[in-house]
């Protein structure tokens, strides 16, 4: 696996549900992780919100499809929606390929950054995701 | 993943790193690197598949021949040893109580490969069918394993690892011979579209024939494949699957089948049903369809044509090779047309969609 593709980059946090989120100033990126796309297999779709929504911590973002499966995807964090990753309308791959980069899916103007704070650090999402193997 | 079955090929297709599902109680492989790259390689290369959860039935004795006769639709007589057909088992409502191939290894001797799902109903709906009929049935899926070597170049990749001469067997026909010291049926049969072969061979012999075959096709790209790309690859090619697109509620009439079904023959369980279907035309017919809109359709959403809801999405995937959202449903008779517009519902939004003229993908001749 390539360091751009680990599993766990300490620069964000993970919710138990395998989204990341990094945050730029007072925007939030949200993606998946390597583990989820891996799960998941070819993404052949993926659904995202509009811009301009806002998003509550835990509401259902969007959805992933690989061939076989339909995945929802769930807000990290609350805030609005600024940017969507228009390119993945045309290259859902890239969720696969590089989940921590090009793959992001949403990026949103954090409105509580405490709640940032209580998700978990690389570390406990590679526990988290070792023991539930 | 505990109490499931294991094909004899369990270890080998773990030790190749394949990710694991219950499939019909069956610890079975979904993929092996990626569903998308697997299709591909058949549709351009080859694709070897672990198929042994399917079941197989043999029926012999003098009634053996009147016995099919009875159950399925078409006409097992026209078989001639060596011979190969699709058909179906048939309630006596003229629905699917399976689809299975018929084989007929001698004059009155046949083996039937059943979904793994329904082989236990089979095998009791054909022993209670011949109860009084000098024919004997069992239960033979303990005795097979059974590969798929798909694609283009499986002839050629079959070809050397056994004497049989491949290019020989024409479609829809096999030959008993041994591929790599095992005896087995080399069938020219398959699930995916393309031109392949079915292999049926003793399960102590599964795996080095599995490591040959790899082996042998390694030049060409050959690619183990799971249950993944064959649901996709059967997809596009309109083949049908039992417990979505085909069960106890449909007759083949309305599976868009009635290629197997041979009046011509006599009577049949369900024959008069499928006559009369026949003569005054099916109510709803099974329908392949593109999504336009944006959106996958899945096995049950809701599907609406005409602005009406007409049942829901029996298959639907994004398509590899066509690199397409497709999906079968049924849809009443008269609005079954090339070109209707559709909607399925996905997530509570009506995308759109159009029917289209089945298969969605076939293999140049």
């Amino acid at each position: 696996m390539s360091e751009k593709r680990q599993g766990y980059p300490s620069d964000r946090k993970y919710t138990r549900e395998h989204e990341w989120v990094r945050l730029e100033g007072g925007v939030g990126i949200i993606g998946i992780t390597e583990y989820a796309q891996s799960e998941l297999g070819d993404v052949v779709f993926v659904d995202l919100p509009e811009k301009g929504r806002a998003l509550a911590a835990g509401e259902e973002l969007g959805t992933i499809e690989s061939v076989k499966a339909v995945s929802e995807i769930y807000a990290p964090v609350s805030g609005e929606v600024v940017e969507v990753n228009e390119a993945l309308r045309d290259h859902p791959e890239k969720v696969n390929g590089d989940p921590y980069g090009d793959g992001w899916l949403v990026k949103v103007r954090v409105g509580d950054r405490p709640e940032v704070d209580g998700l978990l650090s690389s570390e406990a999402y590679r526990s988290h995701v070792e023991e539930g193997e | 993943m505990t109490g499931l079955r294991k094909t004899p090929l369990n270890d080998a297709i773990r030790r190749l790193g394949a990710r694991l599902v219950d499939f019909a109680g069956w610890e079975m492989p979904v993929q092996f690197q990626s569903v998308i790259e697997e299709h591909l390689a058949v549709r351009a290369r080859a694709g070897l598949f672990d198929v042994s959860h399917m079941g197989e039935i043999e029926i012999t004795g003098t009634e053996a021949l009147a016995l099919l006769q009875h159950l399925t639709p078409n006409d097992v007589a026209s078989l001639a040893p060596g011979q190969a057909q699709y058909s179906a088992l048939l309630t006596p409502q003229a629905t699917f109580v399976d689809d299975v191939l018929i084989y007929r290894l001698e004059p009155e001797r046949f083996l039937l490969c059943v979904n793994s799902s329904n082989t236990a109903k089979d095998f009791s709906y054909v022993r209670a069918s011949a109860a009084r009929l000098r024919a004997d049935v069992a239960d033979v899926s303990d005795a097979y394993a059974q590969l798929a070597l798909q694609g283009p170049l499986a002839g050629a990749i079959l070809a050397r690892v056994t004497g049989a001469e491949v290019g020989a067997i024409r479609s829809y026909h096999f030959v008993e011979a041994e591929v790599a010291g095992a005896r087995a049926i080399l069938s020219r049969t398959g699930y995916t579209g393309e031109d392949g072969f079915e292999i049926y061979l003793p399960p102590g012999r599964a795996e080095t024939v599995w490591n040959v075959l790899l082996e042998a096709g390694k030049g060409e790209g050959i690619a183990p494949c799971g249950l993944g790309a064959r649901d996709t690859l059967r997809l596009e090619a309109r083949l049908p699957l039992y417990g979505n697109d085909i069960d106890e509620t449909v007759t083949p009439l309305e599976a868009g089948l009635g290629f197997m079904v041979k009046f011509a023959k006599g009577e049949f369980l369900g024959s008069a049903i499928l006559r009369e279907q026949h003569e005054r035309g099916v109510t709803k017919r099974l329908i392949g369809f593109e999504m336009t809109g944006r959106g996958i359709a899945r096995h049950g959403y809701p599907l609406r044509v005409e602005g009406r809801e007409s049942g829901s999405v029996t298959s639907g995937s994004y398509a590899p090779f066509l690199k397409k959202n497709i999906g079968l449903g049924y849809a009443p008779a008269g609005s079954a047309r090339i070109g209707q517009r559709i909607e399925v519902v996905i997530r509570d939004a009506a995308v759109p969609g159009i029917i289209v003229k089945t298969p969605f993908y076939k293999r140049r001749a």
